[in-house]
């Protein structure tokens, strides 16, 4: 580049995307002294756009959130692709994100595929490894025997086959976990007695619901599995999350493979993937929803979150509980609780943000507000 | 092998599921069940539900065999000679109540007609999908359910005849309507329901029409001379009541004219009205602030009397008195007394409320709307014939609200003004829209009810023709003459200073949370102090205790601590009053608040 040396001069006063930017639409042959123009209009309008001090930031960010959230649909329920698969979204899921929940509504993986199965090879075994079977897929039908007080549980031989495990895998699998019962093959069916004694019928009928359940197969968590192709390249859709498990999966792509729980992202990758996640995610339900949020306001509402270096929900229990201020703390939910622990440890509040001084009936320390005298005049004698 | 429960609770299995909750309704059909008990199966699940319990909403059907309605012509003639009973065709098997679970398991025919062999079940009218109040919407089944029941709500809320002996009643807070009419297009429910006893609207004609602007957001535009002739002119019925009551050690309310002794005495003038009774002259027009029973009561406390009870009357005055904004004539008055013996008086007030801009009006399709103007006739346009309508409602209320029934409403009421009888517009059986084109076209009139109209400021002819015809309006008991409220000065409260909240209070409108955060955004920091400077006093607060103190009237008003003994500098700090009575809050939690003072510059 001719103007290097230009460049360089701005270096401090413009961000280094800017200058970018700009090299790459500025012609070659430009003039020294029209670049210089180029680059001090650039620095104005960069200047200009930057929040003056005392901003009130925080407050317009949730203004611009509130405002458009109040037309948020109720309509909660997306269809990931073609199946039956349901996403939470809208105000529903905007609310779990916000209030860091931890236990989803519905947790959705996103697990692209190593080349060859990328292409479509070999994806029945695909959904086979991942999907989790319980023994409740495995079962054409359970019978209860009331006279001899054992239930008989016929096994599917087709599943078996499709998800590749034998009989005995499940009679071991069940032996290790349900202990008050003994598990025998008979054929094509397992029988069910207690170890000791009779079992009575509310018992059977529990155990028949509980071994429904027991995991048998395939990856913890993934209840669902869709293959969906997206750009010539199959992609597959998981209900439930798993992050760890999947991973170690030989025909997992590591590097593209999401899930949306923050939590799972933070405890593996920390807390800065933890903040990447929740801004990505807070975009989408906005964009899905067709309501227009800049992503600047957003990307605030994400720092504060993981300011403490975990993630925390915008609540009593999250942020709220980090402010310094005792008042403030004690006019948002639980005052007596705030008030009776600063009273016990002598706390003093500085009265320094915007809700005390409002309760004190004093300006606020923003906007006009913020700016003082730099001279102390005189205390009077 | 499917799991059965009983109420929710898990009782075995069956072997033939299907079967077993057949012989379940064959016995409950022979009447050797109850008729309450519901049994359903879930194939999906493998499971029978039987439910017995109490608290779930069940509702008749007729029961249909082999494509065939087992009510036959010959149990309706039974029916209407009153040889069976409803109880009768329960017992033999034609009429079943089913549950939300049973329903599931129920192919259900809407008309006879649509019976085929699957059908298990047929509908015994299908008014059965609307409530009582919503099949009074003329036309209901061509307009959305949404709709249905704002219509049915706001019918709630008209102002109507609503009891024949309104003048001996006393209820609290009633409209009547003065000149009730019968609807003119009319659903079997208004028969049903006895509904020419007690009308709550008016026919009126219409034209579907914009008026300068006057009638955009659903406002109405009303012929001023319509309600001159007493169109939705009602009165309003508020009573004023007190009761002489008994307190403990022997003590009684008085009503009467209270003594000038008597504590809170208000000024002669205040008690003009009243007879020597303390009561009320029937047609006296009282306003705001006049005295409608007088009354004294004794003394809040009993032990302040020991004391003091030869110097003064410790007695209080607590007459009832017109709150700000309440005014009328008094209508009758009634002197009785309740259940516990006490005297008991009760003043009724009158108002005449004629229909004025802002007062609520709505047509029985949920299309509710404001008057924003009231039009002198001379400006009112007027048809080819010179009919005039009472109201112009806005065209922009149709398209998207879609209420197809108060479209056919006004052509039916347009055939049945025309024509000079009524028009059944009972939901499903309704006359057909293309009869009621047909008899409009023989009455010499468009078949769609346009008429030509003509603009009566200038005499020329409209370009398009107006939809005119008649519908039923009802008016709302929501009036601005209850509503309307302003403050700029007025009174505070007690406990925090800051003004008070509510039209009766004389209250001003809360600058909120949400409104104090948009100061804020603004950066408006002492704009917003400023407005918060409603509640602001300056106190005295001790630079070392960090206490509040008081000024002391014997040392020349000189700011002292409340510390007793402690003389210490006093600084005068400006705050709200509601964070001064915070602060003796904590004192009350047993926390000490101390405010550390630093100059502001």
């Amino acid at each position: 580049m001719v103007h290097e040396k230009i460049f360089k001069e701005y270096e401090e006063k413009i961000p280094e995307s800017l200058i970018s930017e700009v090299k790459k639409h500025v012609p070659e042959k430009i003039t020294e002294a029209k670049l210089k123009k180029v680059l001090d209009e650039v620095e104005k309008e960069y200047r200009y756009s930057l929040a003056a001090p005392g901003e009130c930031v925080g407050v317009i960010s949730a203004e611009s959130i509130g405002e458009p959230g109040t037309q948020m649909t109720l309509n909660t329920f997306h269809f990931a692709g073609v199946s039956e698969m349901n996403v939470t979204t809208g105000l529903p899921r905007l609310i779990e994100i916000l209030d860091g929940r931890k236990t989803l509504s519905s947790e959705i993986m996103r697990i692209h595929l190593k080349k060859p199965y990328s292409g479509g090879k070999d994806l029945d075994k695909v959904v086979a490894r991942l999907k989790e079977i319980t023994l409740g897929d495995l079962i054409e039908e359970i019978d209860t025997d009331l006279v001899n007080s054992k239930l008989v549980l016929k096994l599917d031989k087709n599943q078996l086959k499709k998800y590749n495990v034998n009989s005995q895998k499940v009679i071991n699998v069940l032996n290790k976990s349900v202990k008050a019962f003994k598990f025998e093959l008979q054929g094509n069916s397992i029988e069910v007695l207690a170890a000791e004694g009779d079992a009575d019928i509310v018992q059977l009928y529990k155990l028949k619901e509980k071994l429904k359940d027991v995991y048998v197969h395939g990856v913890k968590g993934i209840k669902q599995v869709l293959v969906v192709k997206r750009e010539d390249e199959h992609v597959v859709l998981c209900a439930g999350s798993n992050l760890k498990d999947v991973m170690k999966l030989d025909f997992v792509d590591p590097t593209r493979t999401m899930t949306n729980d923050i939590f799972e992202i933070e405890k593996h990758y920390g807390i800065e993937a933890a903040r990447e996640l929740i801004v990505r995610e807070l975009m989408e339900v906005i964009d899905g929803q067709g309501l227009n949020v800049n992503v600047r306001h957003i990307m605030l509402v994400a720092d504060t979150m993981c300011m403490n270096g975990k993630v925390l929900g915008i609540n009593r229990y999250g942020i709220v509980k980090e402010k310094s201020s005792i008042l403030a703390r004690a006019s948002f939910e639980t005052p007596i609780k705030h008030l009776v622990s600063a009273g016990l440890m002598g706390e003093s509040d500085a009265l320094s943000s915007v809700i005390e001084n409002v309760m004190l009936n004093q300006p606020v320390p923003v906007g006009t507000g913020l700016p003082g005298l730099v001279i102390k005049t005189a205390k009077k004698k | 092998m499917a799991d059965v429960f009983v109420d929710n609770k898990y009782k075995g299995t069956v072997k033939d599921p299907v079967g077993f909750k057949e012989s379940i309704i064959a016995e409950r059909r022979r009447g050797k069940i109850e008729e309450s008990v519901n049994i359903a199966y879930f194939e999906e699940e493998d499971k029978v539900l039987v439910e017995t319990s109490s608290g779930r909403s069940i509702r008749p059907l007729i029961v249909v065999k082999e494509g065939k309605s087992t009510l036959t012509d010959r149990h309706l003639e039974q029916l209407s000679k009153g040889e069976l009973t409803w109880s009768d065709m329960i017992k033999q098997g034609i009429i079943e109540y089913l549950d939300a679970a049973e329903e599931e398991n129920a192919l259900v025919a809407f008309f006879e007609s649509d019976l085929t062999k699957d059908h298990t079940h047929l509908e015994i009218s299908p008014l059965d999908i609307f409530g009582l109040i919503t099949t009074l919407v003329p036309f209901g089944n061509y307009t959305q359910g949404v709709r249905l029941n704002q219509g049915a709500k706001n019918q709630k809320q008209a102002v109507g005849f609503y009891a024949a002996n309104y003048l001996l009643r006393m209820d609290m807070d009633v409209n009547l309507l003065h000149y009730p009419q019968t609807p003119l297009v009319r659903s079997i429910m208004h028969d049903i329901s006895n509904y020419d006893r007690h009308p709550s609207g008016q026919n009126v004609t219409l034209a579907v029409l914009s008026y300068k602007g006057y009638n955009m957001e659903d406002a109405i535009v009303i012929n001023k001379a319509s309600v001159e002739r007493g169109m939705g002119r009602s009165t309003y019925y508020r009573p004023i009541i007190a009761e002489e009551v008994r307190y403990s050690g022997g003590l009684i309310d008085e009503i009467g004219i209270p003594d000038k002794t008597v504590r809170g005495y208000r000024s002669e003038e205040d008690y003009k009205h009243l007879g020597d009774d303390g009561i009320i002259h029937p047609e006296a027009e009282v306003g705001e602030g006049d005295v409608i029973i007088g009354k004294i009561s004794p003394p809040r406390f009993l032990s302040s009397m020991d004391d003091y009870s030869l110097a003064t009357d410790s007695r209080r005055e607590s007459s009832l008195v017109l709150k700000h904004g309440e005014k009328g004539i008094v209508d009758f008055v009634a002197l009785t007394e309740n259940q516990e013996g006490n005297k008991l008086v009760q003043a009724r007030l009158r108002e005449q409320r004629i229909p004025e801009i802002g007062d609520k009006f709505t047509s029985r399709h949920g299309q509710k709307g404001v008057i924003s103007l009231l039009v002198p006739e001379a400006d009112v346009p007027f048809t080819s014939t010179g009919v005039k309508p009472d109201i112009i409602f806005s065209p922009h209320g149709i398209p998207s609200r879609m209420t197809v029934s108060h479209m056919l409403e006004i052509l039916g009421g347009k055939v049945g003004s025309l024509d000079g009888r009524f028009i059944n517009a009972t939901p499903f059986e309704a006359e057909s829209e293309k009869d009621l084109r047909n008899r409009l076209k023989e009455l010499g009139f468009r078949d769609d009810g346009s008429e030509t109209m003509y603009n009566p400021v200038t005499g020329e002819q409209y370009e398009t023709r107006i939809f005119v015809g008649n519908i039923y309006y009802l008016r709302l008991k929501h009036m601005v003459a209850n509503k309307l409220h302003s403050r700029a000065r007025g009174p505070i409260q007690l406990l925090t200073r800051q003004p008070t909240e509510g039209r009766a209070k004389e209250g001003g409108l809360r600058l909120g949370e949400m409104e104090k955060d948009t100061f804020v955004g603004h950066g408006a920091s002492l704009t917003l102090k400023e407005r918060f400077d409603s509640d602001k006093v300056v106190v005295p607060v001790g630079e070392k205790s960090g206490l509040i103190g008081y000024y002391d009237a014997r040392k020349n008003n000189k700011a002292v601590s409340s510390v007793q003994d402690e003389d210490e500098e006093m600084s005068d700090v400006e705050i709200s009053y509601a964070f001064r009575l915070l602060l003796d809050e904590f004192k009350a939690l047993g926390l000490y608040p101390k405010l550390k003072l630093k100059s502001k510059f």
